[in-house]
C-alpha cells in the first residue's frame, strides 16, 4: 500500500515546524509515523506535506522538574516504560507505555504523537489522565499548557489550534503512600484497547484519602470515573468497598459510545466493570 | 510539488543513496533500490513484523517507515547478519531447532530476536514470547522459534 504522494520537510527546531506548518497548506506533523503512515496508506489521511519533526533532540528526554515529570512530545514508549524515573513517580504511566502494541511498535511510536492522534484504544491518554497531567503546547501565538482531560474535544479530535505542536506532557509525581494500576483488554490482533484501565487511590490511617479512576476504550474520549471515585474515598478500600465502587461505573458513561464489529457499546461497558474491578484490586494492594 | 528528494541511508555499514518520493517506505527502499531481498513485506500493516530491521539501534518495522525519516540513520538486515560464510548464532539456533519452515517471517524474528538478546541475555521462555509478540509465523507454532532463541542466549554466552 502507498500513500499518496505528499512532500517532506524535515524541522531542525520547534519554531522551524511551526514555520513550516504556516507555509505549508494542508501540511501535517509527522512524529513516529505509527498512526500517521497507516492511516496515509489506507487514504484515511493524504496530507500534501509533512513535517517531520521526529530529528529534534530537543524533544526527546525525561526529567524531573519540581515535583513534576517532564516527557518531551518525542520520547518514545519503550524509553517511558523503561524509565526509573518514571516507575518512581508515575508508575501508572510506565505501565500503560509498557503495553502499547509490540517491541517494535514501542521503538517508534511517541508519547505526543499518540495522545495529538487521540485515538480511543490508545494506552497513554488514560493514564495521563488519571494521573491529571498537563501536555505542553507551542504556536504561532507563543506557549500554553492545556490539562489532559480538557484536550481531547471528540473522536480523533484535540484542543490544538492551527500549527500549534505538542512540545511535552508534565505529569505530576505521585504522593507517597498511593497505589496505582493500569489494566487493559487487548484487542486479539490488534493488541490496542478494547478497553483500558488507570486507577490511582491513596490511603491513609486505614482509609481512602484519595481516587482518580479513568476509563479509555469505552467512549469517544477517556471517561472520567467520578461516582467510582466518590464510591472509594472514605471506604477502606476492602473488597466489599471495591465491588461496590467497581458497580459504581455503569453511571458514568455519559459521553459518546465506541462501538465496532469486535465489541459493541454494551460488551464494552460490561468488560469495563470487569477490568475495573481488577485495576482497584491492584492499585489498592500497592498503597498504603 | 517536488516529487523526489535525495536520501542517504547506510545499510549494513555501506552508504546507499537515492532520489526517492517522500511516500516510499523504507521496506522498498531496503528491496528495491538497496537491492536487499532479505527483508520481507507481509500484511503491510505493522502487525506480522517480517519487515523488522534495526533503525539507528532499535528494532522498526520497515513498512511503518518512510525512506525520508530514515535519511541520515543507520540500518541492519538479515544481510548484516552473517560474518561471510560464519552464521550468527542466531541463525545457527534456528536452523539447528527446525524453527522455521517456509522461512518468510525468519528475517523479522531473528531481528527481534537479537533485540531480545541485545537487552536480556538470559530471557526466560516467557520474556522471549513477549520480546516475539509483533512477529507472525504461521507455520511453526513458535515452539521451535523460542527453543531456538534459548539455545542462541546460550551459545552467546547468557542462557
Ligand atoms: C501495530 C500497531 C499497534 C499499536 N498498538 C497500540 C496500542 O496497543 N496502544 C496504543 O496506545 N497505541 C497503539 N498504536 C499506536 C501507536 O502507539 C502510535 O505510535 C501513536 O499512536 C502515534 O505516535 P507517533 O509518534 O507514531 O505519531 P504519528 O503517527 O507521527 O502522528 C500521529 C498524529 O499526531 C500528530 N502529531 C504527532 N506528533 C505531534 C506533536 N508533537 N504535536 C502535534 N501533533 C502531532 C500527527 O500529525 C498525526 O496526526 C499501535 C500502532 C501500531 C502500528
Ligand atoms: S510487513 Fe511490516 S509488519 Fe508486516
Ligand atoms: S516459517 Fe513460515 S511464516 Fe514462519
Amino acid at each position: 500500500m502507498y500513500p499518496a504522494n505528499t512532500t517532506y520537510h524535515r524541522a531542525g527546531s520547534v519554531a522551524e515546524a511551526v514555520q513550516l506548518l504556516a507555509d505549508n497548506e494542508g501540511a501535517k506533523v509527522l512524529a513516529g509515523g505509527h498512526s500517521l503512515i497507516p492511516a496515509m496508506k489506507l487514504r484515511l489521511a493524504a496530507p500534501q506535506a509533512l513535517v517531520d519533526i521526529g530529528h529534534i533532540a530537543a524533544l526527546r528526554g525525561i526529567s524531573l522538574e519540581g515535583g513534576s515529570l517532564v516527557i518531551g512530545a518525542l520520547t518514545n514508549f519503550a524509553t517511558i516504560a523503561s524509565s526509573e524515573l518514571v516507575q518512581a513517580n508515575a508508575p501508572v504511566l510506565a505501565e500503560a507505555t509498557g503495553v502499547v502494541g509490540d517491541p517494535a511498535v514501542r521503538n517508534r511510536g511517541t508519547i505526543g504523537g499518540n495522545v495529538s492522534h487521540g485515538d480511543p484504544a490508545s494506552d497513554p491518554p488514560t493514564a495521563l489522565t488519571a494521573l491529571g497531567a498537563t501536555y505542553n503546547v507551542s504556536g504561532p501565538g507563543g506557549e500554553r499548557s492545556i490539562a489532559a482531560s480538557d484536550f481531547p474535544t471528540g473522536l480523533l479530535e484535540n484542543a490544538l489550534q492551527d500549527n500549534e505542536i505538542l512540545t511535552g506532557v508534565s505529569v505530576p509525581a505521585l504522593a507517597p503512600g498511593s497505589g496505582s494500576a493500569y489494566v487493559k483488554f487487548p484487542h486479539p490482533a490488534s493488541r490496542y484497547a478494547v478497553v483500558g484501565v488507570a486507577a490511582i487511590v491513596a490511603s491513609q490511617g486505614g482509609s481512602c484519602s484519595s481516587a482518580s479512576v479513568v476509563i479509555g476504550g469505552v467512549e469517544t474520549t477517556p471517561t472520567r470515573a467520578s461516582s467510582v471515585e466518590a464510591a472509594l474515598v472514605g471506604s477502606d478500600l476492602g473488597n466489599d468497598a471495591l465491588d461496590a465502587a467497581a458497580a459504581a461505573v455503569a453511571g458514568d458513561f455519559t459521553g459518546d459510545p465506541m462501538s465496532d464489529i469486535f465489541a459493541s457499546d454494551e460488551y464494552r461497558r460490561a468488560m469495563a466493570a470487569v477490568y475495573l474491578r481488577r485495576a482497584l484490586g491492584i492499585a489498592a494492594s500497592r498503597a498504603g | 510539488m517536488k516529487l523526489k528528494v535525495p536520501v542517504e541511508i547506510t545499510i549494513n555499514g555501506k552508504s546507499c543513496s537515492g532520489e526517492v518520493e517522500p511516500r516510499q517506505l523504507l521496506v522498498h527502499f531496503i528491496r528495491e533500490n538497496a537491492g536487499l531481498t532479505g527483508t520481507k513485506v507481509g500484511c503491510d500493516t505493522s502487525q506480522c513484523g517480517t519487515c523488522t530491521v534495526v533503525l539507528d539501534g532499535s528494532t522498526a518495522k520497515a513498512c511503518t517507515v518512510l525512506t525520508v525519516q530514515a535519511s541520515g540513520s543507520s540500518v541492519t538486515t538479515i544481510e548484516g547478519f552473517a560474518d561471510g560464510a560464519n552464521l550468527h548464532p542466531l541463525q545457527e539456533a534456528f536452523w539447528n531447532n527446525h524453527a522455521l519452515q517456509c522461512g518468510f517471517c525468519t528475517p523479522g524474528m531473528i531481528i527481534a530476536a537479537d533485540a531480545i538478546l541485545r537487552n536480556n541475555p538470559s530471557p526466560t521462555r516467557e520474556e522471549i514470547r513477549q520480546g516475539l509478540e509483533g512477529n507472525i509465523c504461521r507455520c511453526t507454532g513458535y515452539q521451535n522459534i523460542v527453543r531456538a532463541v534459548e539455545q542462541a542466549a546460550e551459545t552467546m554466552g547468557g542462557g
